[in-house]
């Protein structure tokens, strides 16, 4: 299952279409790292709205993804989780502790609009 | 009410399968949208676990009822190398495979009733049970 990848502006946003497998995941992860290279952007949404569940595996390659991207210089922004998904995850034990989360898609790119206007 | 699944569990495609057939069964018997995510969340670790240590085994999923409620029993087992020393398997951040450690102790905390047996080179297997309230 391939993840969408849309370009707009400074920005690159995944779309995540339906539940992820494992390798699906690594996929992602290397896919993103290599675009955010490639496109030169500064921020990048992640959105998890259509996951199904979030558990460990899911959660570790998504905060991987951001720390590789911040080395690059730019910045990630999950945006989606549901809400029993987010209980889901804290009952588990996971935080996403150090990752950028918003709302949904509009919330996520106002995030990115606004740091990236002050930073200028 | 006997309605039972069986997942052969081989790759991480399975992992996505048990986990689906999990939350759909939960669903249908009653359970709400946060438990049913609660119970795949569950499968998901326990699943993935039998593909990381053992590559292969079952996870198989079925209503229950009793007097009183309904709920959703979940056993995965494998034949694989069986986990050395359990207590330490159930504590937070421990893992023998580089993972966050969080998937035995978390999947204890997302239900209501852990079993877990293993014994060196015969095998785990891990029962939860998740009842409707």
């Amino acid at each position: 299952m391939e993840v969408p990848v849309l370009k707009q502006g400074p920005f690159l946003i995944a779309t995540i279409q339906a539940a992820l497998t494992d390798d699906d995941l690594v996929h992602l992860r290397r896919a993103m790292v290599e675009k955010v290279v490639v496109s030169r952007s500064l921020g990048v949404i992640i959105d998890v709205t259509a996951l199904d569940i979030m558990d460990s595996f899911a959660s570790r390659t998504l905060r991987e993804i951001a720390q590789m991207i911040r080395l690059r210089g730019a910045e990630t922004v999950i945006v989606g989780i549901q809400p029993e998904v987010a209980f889901a995850m804290v009952q588990l034990g996971i935080t996403l502790e150090g990752v950028v989360t918003a709302l949904d898609l509009e919330e996520g790119l106002e995030y990115l609009n606004h740091r990236f206007k002050s930073n200028a | 009410m006997n309605e039972k699944i069986r997942v052969p569990i081989h790759s991480d495609k399975d992992i996505v399968a048990a986990r689906q057939k999990g939350r759909t069964l939960a669903l249908s018997i009653g359970f709400s949208e946060t438990d049913s995510t609660l119970i795949a969340t569950a499968i998901s670790e326990l699943a993935r676990n039998i593909v990381t240590y053992a590559k292969k085994g079952e996870v198989e999923i079925r209503a229950e009822r009793n007097q009183v409620h309904i709920g959703i029993l979940v056993i995965a087992k494998d034949k694989g190398a069986g986990i050395a020393n359990i207590k330490q398997a159930l504590q937070d951040g421990f893992s023998t495979s580089g993972s966050l450690g969080l998937g035995l102790p978390g999947v204890k905390r997302l239900v209501d009733e852990f079993d877990i047996v293993s014994s060196k080179g015969k095998g785990t297997q891990v029962t939860i049970r998740k009842w409707k309230i």
